[in-house]
Parts: C-alpha cells; sequence; structure tokens
C-alpha cells in the first residue's frame, strides 16, 4: 500500500501505523509515552498536511481512513454527523445533489473531517464564515486512556477549543456533527479583475469582501518591475440557479490526469516558472475577465483535477510556505513579496486572501485577521531554508503566523510567537499522542 | 450509470462487501445486508442510506450455519421478491500452518469458504428457476480468489475452498445460463483488508478494496462470466497455471 507520507514529501521517511476499521476500536496503548516514544500516537487523515505535523516517525499513526461511515444526514436542518475519515469529497458526493454545501472548504476535498478539524481549516470565505472548526457543533474526543468525550461549545468546551487546530495531539476524533449551509445549485457565479500591485489588491479585496461570499487571488510570485505583483482577484457566490445548458453533474469526480511520475529536477526552475507566470497571467486577464460560472468543483478545486499533483516537484519534494500579516502591515507583505521575487524561489501556485475577523474557535487555530499569502517553494536545500527562515523573521516582527499544516521548518521561537496560547493548550494534550512536528517546535535551541 | 435494482450482500460487513455496498447505493439502489454482527451492520446500513440507497435491511446471520439457510432465504424473499443481484463476499483466510497441523482447522475454513457458499448458491439457484426468464439483468456474484487457480503448498487449503467454489460457479454458470441469469466469478489477489492485516503490506500487486469493489460493481453489470481484479492478474495466473507440474513442484510458492 501506499507509504504514509506527507503531502510535500518532505521528510521522507517510514511510518508505522494501525487501521481501525469499526468506532469501538480501542487505541493500541500499552506505555507511557512521555518515557517511551515507540509506543506514541498521532491520528492520520488523507495526508494533505504538507510537512510532519501528520507524522510520527518513532511511533505509530492512527490511520482513520476505514472509519469513513455516515451517521446521519438531516435534509431537513443540514446538520450532518459522520465518523472522523470521511472525506470533504465524500460528503460532497452526498449532499449537493440535496442543495446543501460545506461550510467551509479548503482548496482539496480530499481531506479527512478529523483533519479538517486538527487544523481548523479556511477557505475563500474565511471573511464571511470564519474556520471550519466555526462550523463543527460536537465532535467525540477518544483519549488514550479511553474516555470519550462528548465536545462542542457547550459541553467539556476547553477540549473543544484545544482540539480545534489542535494538531491531533489531544486525542483522535472519532465523529463529528456539522452544521452545513443552504445552496440553490452547485455553480459559482465568478468575477475576475487583473491587479497590479499590493495597493489595487488591497483595494478590491476590501470592497469585494462586502459583497462577495468567497474570494481569493492569484498573484505573481516572480515578477518585477512593471509586472510587481500583479495577479488575478476572483470574487465568488452561489448562485440560486443552474445557469442554462449547464451540466448539473460534478464534472471530475475522479482526477482524469494523474502526474505518473516525479518530475525530473530540472523541470521546474526560475525560467520555466516566469514564463508559466506570464502565460497564465495574460490568458486569464484578457480571457477570464468579467463574470464567469464554474461547478464547485474546478472553482473550489482546481488541483484535485490534476492527481498526484505534488509529484511536479520531483522526489526531493518542495515548501509551502503560508503565512498571515495584519492589514497593517501592508509594508511587511510588499517587502516579503519583494525577497520572494528577487529569490526567484517562489513558484507559480502563489495564493492571497483576506481573512476577515469572525474569531477562530481553536487555541491553536492559524487563522486571524489580515493578509494571507501561500506559495510553494522547490526544494532546493540551503538556500530555500534560508529565505523561508528571513521570512519567518517579517512575519514575526510584523505579529503574524505561519500555518503549521503547511510547515516542517519553523522553529520553536517562531512558533511561540506565532502562537501565544500554546501554553494553555499543553494542558490538553493527550500523554501518549505527539507528532514529528509537534516534538521539533518544542525543542530548546 | 445509475440503478434501482435490489441487491442482496452476503459478508457485508467486510472490507469489499462495504465498498461495493456503497457503490451500489451511489447509484441509487437498494440492499439486503446479511452479517453476523448486528452493530456493525447497524452502522453500515446507516451510512448507505445517507448514501443514496432508498432501502436498506439487515440480516443477522452466521453462514457457517447451513440448517438456518432455508429460514435465510425465506427472510431475503420476505424482505424483497425483486432481488437482482446476490453478491458473495464472506470468507476467511485460514492459516495454512495450522490447517496442516489440524483437520479442524482445515475443515473449518473448507466449510466457511466453500461449502457454505454451495449451501446459500443451491437454494438461490432453485427459486431463481423458478423465477420468471424475463427478469431483467438478474445476476449472481461471488468472490473466489486467484489462489483457487492452482494449488500451492503456501495456501492449499485455501485454494482448494476457493477454487472449489470457482469449479462450483462454472457448472452453475451453465445450468442457469437458460433461465437468463449470470453468474460471475471474482478472482481478486492481494486485498489490503482487515483479513489480511498479518501479511506484510507494500508493491504493486496490493489493490485497495474500493478499487476490487469498482471492477466487481462493473463486472456485474455487465453480467461477466469471470473476472480477474485487478486485471493484471490475468497474465500472471495464466503464466502460473501454464507451469509444467514437473517443474512447479519444486518451486517454493
Amino acid at each position: 500500500m501506499k507509504k504514509y507520507r506527507s503531502w510535500a514529501f518532505i521528510p521522507a521517511i517510514k511510518q508505522k501505523a494501525v487501521r481501525p476499521q469499526w468506532l469501538g476500536f480501542e487505541l493500541p496503548t500499552n506505555a507511557d509515552a512521555t518515557k517511551d516514544q515507540t509506543s506514541s500516537l498521532l491520528p492520520y487523515g488523507n495526508g494533505r498536511s504538507y510537512g510532519d505535523s501528520c507524522l510520527n516517525v518513532k511511533g505509530t499513526v492512527v490511520d482513520s481512513r476505514s472509519l469513513n461511515r455516515f451517521i446521519h444526514f438531516d435534509e431537513n436542518t443540514g446538520v450532518l454527523k459522520c465518523e472522523a475519515g470521511v472525506t470533504f469529497a465524500d460528503i460532497l458526493a452526498v449532499i449537493v445533489p440535496k442543495n446543501w454545501f460545506l461550510p467551509v472548504t479548503p482548496g482539496t476535498k480530499f481531506v479527512t473531517v478529523g483533519g479538517a478539524i486538527a487544523n481548523d481549516v479556511h477557505g475563500k470565505n474565511h471573511h464571511a464564515d470564519g474556520t471550519f472548526g466555526k462550523h463543527v457543533l460536537s465532535f467525540e474526543l477518544m483519549r488514550s486512556n479511553g474516555d470519550k468525550l462528548l465536545c462542542s461549545a457547550e459541553k467539556n468546551a476547553d477540549y473543544y477549543a484545544a482540539t480545534i487546530g489542535g494538531l491531533g495531539l489531544t486525542g483522535f476524533i472519532t465523529w463529528a456533527e456539522i452544521q452545513l449551509i443552504k445552496i440553490e445549485s452547485p455553480y459559482i457565479k465568478v468575477e475576475t479583475t487583473a491587479f497590479h500591485g499590493l495597493d489595487e489588491f488591497y483595494v478590491l479585496s476590501e470592497s469585494a469582501n462586502k459583497h462577495h461570499r468567497y474570494s481569493v487571488a492569484w498573484i505573481d510570485c516572480a515578477s518585477s518591475g512593471k509586472n510587481f505583483a500583479r495577479g488575478l482577484f476572483m470574487a465568488g457566490d452561489h448562485v440560486d440557479h443552474t445557469p442554462q445548458g449547464k451540466p448539473t453533474k460534478a464534472v471530475q469526480a475522479e482526477p482524469k490526469l494523474s502526474i505518473p511520475f516525479n518530475f525530473p529536477k530540472l523541470a521546474l526552475n526560475r525560467y520555466s516558472i516566469k514564463a508559466f507566470n506570464a502565460l497564465y497571467f495574460n490568458k486569464n486577464s484578457v480571457m477570464s475577465s468579467g463574470t464567469s460560472y464554474q461547478h464547485y468543483d474546478s472553482y473550489f478545486y482546481p488541483l484535485d483535477g490534476l492527481g498526484d499533483w505534488n509529484r511536479i516537484y520531483g522526489k526531493q519534494g518542495f515548501y509551502q510556505y503560508q503565512f498571515v500579516v495584519p492589514f497593517s502591515e501592508k509594508a511587511t507583505m510588499e517587502k516579503i513579496l519583494n525577497k520572494i521575487v528577487e529569490s526567484g524561489l517562489g513558484s507559480f501556485l502563489a495564493v492571497l486572501k483576506e481573512f476577515g475577523d469572525v474569531d477562530s474557535p481553536g487555541l491553536l487555530s492559524f487563522p486571524r485577521p489580515g493578509i494571507c499569502l501561500a506559495l510553494d517553494f522547490a526544494n532546493r536545500g540551503e538556500i530555500t531554508l534560508k529565505l523561508a527562515k528571513e521570512l519567518d523573521a517579517l512575519v514575526i516582527k510584523a505579529g503574524g503566523a505561519v500555518y503549521p499544516a503547511k510547515d516542517v521548518r519553523m522553529s520553536s521561537q517562531a512558533f511561540k510567537a506565532y502562537f501565544p496560547k500554546v501554553e494553555e493548550f499543553k494542558e490538553f494534550i493527550d500523554p501518549k499522542f505527539t507528532s514529528d512536528f509537534w516534538k521539533r517546535v518544542n525543542k530548546e535551541s | 450509470m445509475s440503478n434501482n435494482e435490489t441487491a442482496v450482500i452476503f459478508g457485508a460487513t467486510s472490507a469489499v462487501g462495504q465498498a461495493l455496498s456503497k457503490i451500489h447505493a451511489e447509484q441509487g439502489g437498494s440492499l439486503i445486508l446479511v452479517a453476523r454482527d448486528k452493530s456493525k451492520l447497524d452502522v453500515t446500513a446507516a451510512d448507505l442510506r445517507t448514501r443514496g440507497a432508498p432501502q436498506v435491511d439487515c440480516l443477522v446471520a452466521d453462514l457457517d450455519d447451513f440448517d438456518k439457510h432455508p429460514n435465510l432465504l425465506q427472510e431475503i424473499e420476505n424482505k424483497s421478491d425483486d432481488i437482482a443481484k446476490y453478491y458473495f463476499f464472506y470468507g476467511t483466510l485460514p492459516d495454512q500452518k495450522a490447517c496442516e497441523a489440524s483437520w479442524q482447522e482445515s475443515q473449518k475454513a473448507l466449510t466457511t469458504n466453500f461449502l457454505s457458499a454451495a449451501s446459500l448458491l443451491t437454494l438461490i439457484a432453485n427459486k431463481v428457476e423458478t423465477e420468471s426468464k424475463n427478469k431483467a439483468d438478474r445476476g449472481i456474484i461471488v468472490v473466489t480468489s486467484v489462489a483457487g487457480d492452482r494449488g500451492r503448498q503456501s495456501n492449499y487449503i485455501y485454494g482448494a475452498a476457493k477454487g472449489g467454489l470457482t469449479l462450483f460457479l462454472q457448472g452453475l454458470r451453465n445450468r442457469l445460463h437458460k433461465s437468463g441469469c449470470a453468474v460471475t466469478t471474482v478472482k481478486p489477489g492481494f486485498i489490503d483488508t482487515p483479513m489480511t492485516s498479518d501479511i506484510e503490506k507494500g508493491g504493486p500487486l496490493w489493490a485497495t478494496p474500493e478499487k476490487v469493489a469498482g471492477d466487481i460493481y462493473k463486472a456485474a453489470q455487465k453480467g461477466k462470466n469471470e473476472i480477474y481484479t485487478p486485471n493484471f492478474w490475468m497474465p500472471i495466473m495464466l503464466v502460473i497455471k501454464n507451469i509444467p507440474e514437473t517443474i512447479f513442484k519444486k518451486l517454493s510458492l
């Protein structure tokens, strides 16, 4: 079977795993993880975390993917209860034909419900609806001592807050109940606008977010001079009826194309990326500007159409850097973008998004008000790591944060600066649970 | 290809049984689930209803208990008088060494993997023969194994049970042809399920239950005679079947 890996292939490791088949299973605990790391546990979802937050190399991961059953779906209220290994793809297949939609979704539907809670994922509607955790009505948390805690905003509220965004460290989520949103059609009305520079983006984003449920921008992180920080701003909304002539069925239930092997090292370089960005911008700024109707699948999950797209970075893997800085730190954002452009290490997958001021429910939730940028860096070893470290310094100074779900390298000092509630969080960690990420960011250095 | 057929799933809580039921439910079909464990059946049924099955019924049964088979078939008939597909997914993977050491172990393995299915199939065949020939798209789909294609020292008790079942199905296919009911033999290779959890896994020969279930569903809809799943097992088994016995007996397979 496929090995247990993180999405960005770094680190390349072998991981021991167990895979329970039915709720009511017992966690394989026979020793104290604080003394004996080989028996430590970590929940594993669908392996879409980029770094080491989904790995526990010295211990065991508890694979949730066979716990993928729906428990109940109330078509009148939109309350869905399911086991933690159910993926967003499974959910969409069931709910969209009944005119319901996920309250919040990240850029891939191949995440599990448990993973979405553990990382308190966000989407293009953060400014309007907050994080995924905000819409989780309740869940059951199984602790290594056998306790099963029913958690909600009212019951075991402390564990609820620690587990949402808690990176799987507080125990194993067995099932969850989420509140869906009502839709009338699987289509999204998209308005695309080209922008040049951050100033234009800020203006666009501020006004669009008042009227649109979804917004996101693609930004060119390779060009300098007059093309610096050019991009395409895409605002979207659910429509109240399917536009004429559009199919109602999902257009890409399964990826039609797959990357069958790891690309060779040279496929992505400064020039190919620059060329791609120029091509993408020129094509879309002319052709897609204005209004269009997109099926939710291609609007929310453009990369899901390309199976195993992570292989384009080759077997050496890649880094993703995703951070948020407050609105007031526009100068910092500008500085960071400049640094990335200068380095020539940025890739074509760069996404800019405004986070709103809806509170995140988790103690360690990443989203907070400000502007968020996510981009991939091919793994060029030390040069890439050095750049990320320099960016860290700027993000810390600006009072921002870097997203643990995407990280494999932040220092413990950086982590503490990004997540001031970490001491409070520590009380709720299950003594037998840990992750490679957690060990790393708690290392004294 | 949506359908509104009713399917009976023997071994509904097995990994492949669950995966097949999901596909059937997503296509809008109803299900009658048969397995030993009531709580697992209930959990599975709730899932399948949510995924789109208009009707899901559960029957608790120990299929090693032959005496209760006629009764079980009657219960199934009481649930629906219009059953299109009968799927057989249950089985055990016995420990070959334990079987060699104890006839009781071997007998248990042969009972579950061959005799029990043969008993149920006898009853189902007799029922199907009395039904109108025009009843569309009826099929009996039984999972045997590539292990039944040739006896090997590492698992010949399991192989004998599945090989016996494969032969039984050939005869049944021949017999039911004139009644218009397809009989599909499914020969999977290695599947990553709890049944194989004791085996070290890895490499391209291992398939997921979802992949295998997808192949089975398609074969059932088409009323195929025999399939290997994944289909790369067909050439592999062709080679294995054609190695002369004088050489084969010396191999450590």
